[in-house]
């Protein structure tokens, strides 16, 4: 078994992804699953649609490919939300996506409202930049929602949630998120599975902030390295002595537990000062389908 | 009971609505009306039929009483058509049981009140309900029944307590949320009640009733996959779906004795012993000071 890495190597080949097994889905039931999930949690609370943000990247294929075959292509509208620095490419794989769905959608430019906002901060770096593009984006996806009636769908999967790799009420804000159960690696099996052309499932994968910008890179480590890692730490609970056996460095480990134990806000409401006896989420309890 | 002694039963692979129990009662009506027409003689609702699963803080909100008048409106559906429904239950002491009750000829004839109350992992129950403290088997108008609801069957001891009571079916309403994805054809939680329900048939010599729901509930999802298995192991009848489907088959009651002639599980089991030994190793389990 290959060293999981100090944190520190970086990926060339994206297409070399040998297949670990535990995280191996069969994706006809997979797909089963998500696309009665996607029908059922949107059309009970009286939706027919959903809106999505499209980027180009395999994630949001993947979640409109899913919305696509539940609800009908016309109940689902794709928004490209490009910056002017965003990778053109991101556009043309996105429109790619668009054009093989048959889906509504709409190309909006985040440029004006992104550039003006930033002349009162001409020094901000590139992280802030990237997080107020984020909830830019955002906040046109649930305008969207408003003004087509539809719900938001998510896109981020389980890796990215468990790392904390997105920004909160930016790409990790939705109604509805079909995907957020599946580790990256997963993303790609039931990708190629279903369809979504191959040169999405196999780009490395971005957040698209900057020119030649790329997540493995910027996270320090391999998606199949890491979603290995997570299957035993998160799905199998092995403590940290089990990790180094089963071949995991010490300073992987350590790198990504901090990760996931530094973002947990990001996977909860905030938290909320206790004073009566009912305080909401802690005792006051109701399931999120209270009624449906 | 006599060999040419048939029943025909019927599973209501349902979605309840999550704390509609009215919405829920016109469903109810819907499936007897389909039972009915298909013959039935037994329909089984899946576990909480009438109030959906994860409820929470909706619990006592949804519950209903003994004597109250949704108990009398449920038994008044029962006519012909023995119903088996699920509900939450509040005792006078104001206990919520999470409970599944046999309803015949406009009456209440039988209420388990689920005793294994699963409270890891996703599940949260004994934060909400109260726990059974039986398992008791009833006279019906085919033969002995005994009900066990979804957590229940993972205890192995809980179907040997009704098998020694000569039951000729167990009934088990569920509502069991899938998961576990792998490369297999289906979800690891439909592998285990299948080997889970097919071995009480088979080792215990009775006809068994499995009746899970469909339909999600806050993302997770309820897989179907009811099954109806003769007292053989075999199986019967099988919804392979998670959609919503009436299960129906007719069962020939001359089974379970054509069953424990050739295989005499029942007759050579050692209650006794098995008492004594459970003593035994309760007792020793109790004898440290600390």
């Amino acid at each position: 078994m290959s060293s999981a890495g100090s944190g520190m190597s970086v990926p060339a080949n994206r297409t070399e992804r040998a297949e670990f097994l535990p995280l191996a889905i069969n994706p006809a039931l997979v797909e089963r699953i998500l696309l009665g999930f996607i029908q059922d949690e949107v059309r009970k609370v009286g939706f027919q649609r959903v809106v999505i943000g499209l980027s180009g990247g395999v994630d949001s294929s993947l979640a409109a490919t899913l919305a696509a075959r539940a609800l009908g292509p016309s109940n689902v509208k794709g928004l490209l939300m490009p910056y002017r620095l965003s990778d053109p490419r991101s556009q043309s794989d996105a429109e790619a996506v668009v054009r093989q769905l048959g889906i509504e959608h709409e190309l909006i430019d985040i440029s004006p409202q992104i550039d003006a906002y930033f002349a009162r901060y001409p020094d901000a770096e590139q992280a802030r930049r990237g997080n107020k593009m984020a909830r830019e984006r955002m906040t046109i996806l649930y305008d969207h929602s408003w003004g087509w009636q539809a719900l938001v769908l998510g896109t981020s999967n389980k890796t990215e949630l468990l790392l904390g790799y997105g920004t909160i009420y930016g790409d990790m804000a939705s109604a509805v998120n079909p995907i957020g159960d599946l580790y990256k690696t997963q993303v790609w099996q039931l990708s190629d599975a279903l369809g979504v052309p191959t040169a999405i499932v196999q780009k490395a994968p971005s957040a698209d902030l900057w020119a030649g910008q790329t997540d493995e890179v910027e996270l320090g480590f391999q998606y199949r390295e890491v979603d290995r890692l997570l299957y035993y730490l998160i799905e199998r609970r092995y403590s940290i002595a089990e990790l180094e056996r089963e071949g995991f460095a010490r300073p992987f480990i350590d790198v990504v537990m901090g990760k996931v134990r530094d973002s947990q806000y990001k996977r909860r409401l905030p938290v909320i000062a206790k004073l009566s006896s009912r305080t909401i989420d802690r005792d006051f309890r109701y399931p999120r389908d209270w009624g449906h | 009971m006599s060999d040419d002694h048939r029943l025909r039963v019927a599973l209501a692979q349902m979605a309840p609505a999550l704390g509609d129990r009215q919405r829920n009662l016109e469903a109810h009506r819907g499936w007897i009306g389909k039972a009915k027409a298909t013959g039935a003689q037994l329909l089984v609702f899946p576990e909480l039929s009438l109030t959906g699963y994860f409820l929470k803080d909706l619990v006592p909100e949804v519950a209903i009483t003994r004597d109250g008048p949704e108990m009398q409106e449920l038994a008044s559906l029962s006519g012909d058509l023995d119903l088996v429904v699920g509900a939450v239950l509040e005792e006078p002491d104001h206990r919520y049981f999470n409970a599944s009750v046999y309803l015949s000829r406009g009456e209440l004839r039988h209420i388990h009140r689920k005793v294994y109350l699963p409270t890891y992992g996703m599940f949260d129950e004994q934060r909400y309900l109260a726990s059974g403290d039986r398992f008791r088997s009833f006279p019906t108008g085919y033969g002995r029944a005994g009900i066990l609801i979804c957590e229940d069957i993972w205890h192995l001891s809980t179907a040997y307590i009704l098998s020694l009571q000569g039951v000729d079916l167990i009934i088990c309403p569920s509502a069991s949320p899938g998961r576990g994805v792998s490369t297999d054809e289906r979800l690891g939680t439909a592998e285990s009640y299948a080997l889970l329900c097919r071995t009480y048939a088979q080792f215990f010599t009775t006809f068994f009733l499995y009746c899970n729901r469909v339909g999600y509930e806050d993302g997770a999802n309820f897989w179907g996959g009811s099954m109806i298995i003769g007292p053989n192991g075999d199986l019967i009848q099988q919804e392979e779906d998670a959609d919503e489907a009436l299960v129906t088959a007719t069962l020939n009651l001359g089974d379970v004795r054509h069953e424990r002639l050739s295989n005499p599980l029942l007759r050579d089991e050692k209650l006794e012993l098995t008492i004594n030994e459970l003593r035994r190793v309760w007792h020793e389990r109790t004898r440290e000071p600390y």
